[in-house]
């Protein structure tokens, strides 16, 4: 049985249940607890947890992401909010140097079982210092995990494996889509969990596949509507949830159903996730296209401030559309 | 009779020094002397090229890890920076496997991924080796986290350079250290100089860097590293105040290199003198003092000191055989230890693509 909840709720009864079930859990971040976060994921927690298990931080990425780095190497599995992804700039050689290469640079004796979530999203006024998307950045460092989820049962099941999983994991959520609702299984039914590495099938189609992650997914959905109702065309959306690891045969299993790919992604096309999933496509699925791979990304300039053209600067509904009719 | 004599003769008489006994006494004196060994034989295959990289050696600094960290108990941990080797033998690390490692060879502690800056042994509470300055003070800062959520009696060392104490995360550490109560010990080895910069021209500061632990509330000490029992007895101090009242230390412990940044600091005779090298060479020598000060004592001879001298440049030179000797890590070894899950082989690894080669 299923009940309606917000992403936000989703991903607060995701942290609960982890809470509750592994003492070495902590919940770590700027204003997580007494003020239950800046964005409300960690309401309650530290009500109910308290002072040990959520943790407030200064302002002092580098400091608290680098200590949870260090505690996990004890077997603290900590959870760190970083209050907008846009700031793992100030901790980046922890992220990096630290969390992605202990395990490798000691050979195997040491892992890393650290979560890092937050929003990393446009499209909300801030201006560009606090719109950065860099899923495709930490993707491109081995070791680290990255995932994506758009819903909020998949945000509630990736969260969940995230924290269950030995190595770093990162979590790009999205402060457009806290607010937003979608069935996530009961507890009573079961522990929920969504693999990393396992895209789902939003929605079904035969003309042209549109591969997104993150809040695309919901633009791409939105697209899909238009083209059937005004346009006749069957698009499928394909939600590849997770960024690395990669669901590549899902990813090629929709390219040779509709044999032809627009790519919807929020970050920067220079070396955006879309880059990487069109360069496994054309290495594994050439011969399938009937048309050169497109892509509909953020429009290539720092995130712009003005609320009169920053939804154009993002993908949306109205871009989709025009690229996979620009495909006919 | 010259300042390190003069020291010497007062902290040998602390109680944590008291109660060494006169075989553990040349235990410290010969694990001095091994680093010293271990050390002027990798300089010799790092020049010989069988050393790739960076080579930061420690010679001259050796009281400050072997003191240090004679000091730790069953639940005390260790972190430092990429001038490593000290440490990592002092904790009891094998010559070989440390050797290997600087080798690039599969024998390595690391399995030859790591290299002279990142040497590992979580089994001895050894958590590297990091490459970046400062970059390991909030993990030293974690692993002391964790020792007091999980309840365990314990402290952490965490050891910078003098260089490091302008990185921002270090400051971000000592503040969350001193506001969260965390058992971690914070250890400037200064050894005057931030690479080929001198701490003059490198840092602003009244007495001394470590005095700067006041704006945080953190208690510090300033330790001469060139006596082994002052070395001892003033950190023992703050492993105590970490250990039983969860309270954090800043240390700062002036010593001195005799080499320069590293083999490649091809400046390191024009930033300073040859006085000034010489000078410390003669008078502040931390082996020399201690060795004085064993034989002063009549606990060492002048034979047994160069009997240990011998045997340790005898096992120097047996790890460098085996290290020769032992097989290079093969391509398949590359995309080992890169992700836990991976290595295991767990039903999560098996999910979706980790790698992305062609």
């Amino acid at each position: 049985m299923s009940r309606i909840l917000t992403y936000r709720e989703a991903l607060r009864e995701g942290l609960d249940e982890e809470l509750a079930r592994d003492p070495n859990v902590v919940l770590i971040g700027e204003e997580v607890a007494q003020y239950n976060g800046a964005y409300k994921v960690t309401e309650g927690l530290w009500k109910k947890w308290g002072d040990q298990r959520v943790l407030d931080t200064p302002i002092s990425e580098a400091g608290f992401i680098g200590m949870g780095i260090g505690a996990s190497l004890l077997g603290v599995r900590p959870v760190m909010e970083l209050m907008f992804w846009s700031f793992h700039s100030v901790a980046f050689d922890q992220l990096v140097s630290n969390a992605a290469c202990i395990r490798y640079m000691s050979g195997g004796l040491c892992h890393c079982p650290i979560v890092v979530r937050g929003p990393a999203n446009g499209g909300t006024g801030v201006g560009a210092t606090h719109s950065h998307t860099p899923e495709a950045l930490f993707a491109a460092f081995p070791g680290l995990k990255v995932c994506a989820p758009a819903t909020p049962a998949d945000a509630k099941g990736l969260i969940k494996t995230a924290i269950r999983d030995n190595d770093p994991v990162f979590v790009m959520e999205n402060t457009l889509l806290y607010g937003t609702s979608g069935e996530v299984p009961d507890p009573a039914d079961g522990d929920f969990l969504v693999p990393l590495g396992l895209a789902d099938i939003k929605r079904e189609g035969s003309d042209v596949s549109l591969i997104a992650h993150g809040r695309s997914v919901i633009q791409a959905l939105a697209a899909a509507d238009i083209l059937q109702t005004e346009h006749g065309i069957h698009a499928e959306v394909l939600d590849l949830r997770s960024i690395r690891p990669l669901d590549q045969d899902a990813i090629l299993k929709t390219v040779r159903k509709t044999h032809r790919v627009v790519l919807v992604d929020e970050s920067k096309p220079f070396g955006g996730v879309s880059a990487m999933v069109a360069m496994l496509i054309q290495d594994h699925a050439f011969d399938d296209l009937d048309a050169p791979i497109k892509r509909v990304c953020s429009l290539d300039a720092p995130a712009i401030y003005s609320q009169h053209v920053e939804y154009e600067q993002l993908p949306n509904p109205g871009r989709i559309v025009g690229k996979v009719l620009s495909m006919a | 009779m010259n300042r390190a004599n003069l020291s010497s003769l007062d902290f040998a008489l602390s109680p944590i020094n008291q109660g060494l006994t006169p075989e553990r006494k040349i235990e410290l004196f010969a694990q001095m002397v091994r680093i010293r060994r271990f050390e002027q034989a990798s300089l010799k295959y790092y020049q010989s090229g069988k050393i790739a990289g960076f080579l930061h050696l420690y010679i001259g600094q050796e009281a400050v890890a072997v003191g240090t960290i004679s000091l730790g108990g069953p639940d005390d941990h260790f972190i430092t920076a990429y001038r490593d080797h000290g440490h990592a033998l002092a904790i009891g690390m094998s010559m070989n496997e440390c050797m290997a490692e600087m080798f690039g060879k599969k024998t390595g502690c690391s399995k030859g991924k790591g290299g002279s800056m990142h040497f590992f042994a979580p089994d001895k509470n050894f958590w590297g080796g990091h490459g970046i300055v400062a970059g390991q003070t909030p993990l030293g800062l974690g692993l002391a986290y964790a020792l007091k959520y999980l309840g365990r009696e314990g402290c952490c060392l965490c050891y910078l350079g003098d260089g490091a104490v302008n990185q921002g995360t270090f400051h971000e550490s000592l503040n969350l250290a001193a506001l969260f109560e965390i058992p971690v010990v914070y250890v400037i080895e200064n050894n005057g100089y931030s690479m080929g910069t001198s701490q003059g021209r490198s840092s602003s500061y009244t007495s001394c860097l470590a005095q700067r632990a006041d704006a945080y509330n953190i208690a510090w000490d300033v330790i001469d590293g060139s006596n082994l029992y002052e070395v001892r007895a003033k950190t023992h101090i703050a492993i105590e105040r970490a250990r039983t009242q969860h309270r954090p230390s800043l240390l700062e412990i002036h010593t001195y290199r005799y080499y320069g940044h590293s083999i490649a600091d091809a400046n390191h005779k024009k930033y300073r003198t040859p006085e000034e090298i010489e000078n410390h060479k003669q008078n502040y020598d931390p082996i020399s003092v201690f060795r004085r000060t064993l034989i002063a004592e009549g606990i060492l001879t002048e034979d047994r000191a160069a009997a240990l001298n011998q045997a340790a440049a005898d096992e120097a030179a047996a790890a460098v055989k085996f290290a020769d000797s032992s097989p290079a890590p093969s391509l398949a070894d590359i995309r080992t230890d890169v992700y836990w899950e991976s290595d295991h082989a767990t039903p999560a690894s098996k999910i979706g693509r980790h790698f992305f080669d062609d």
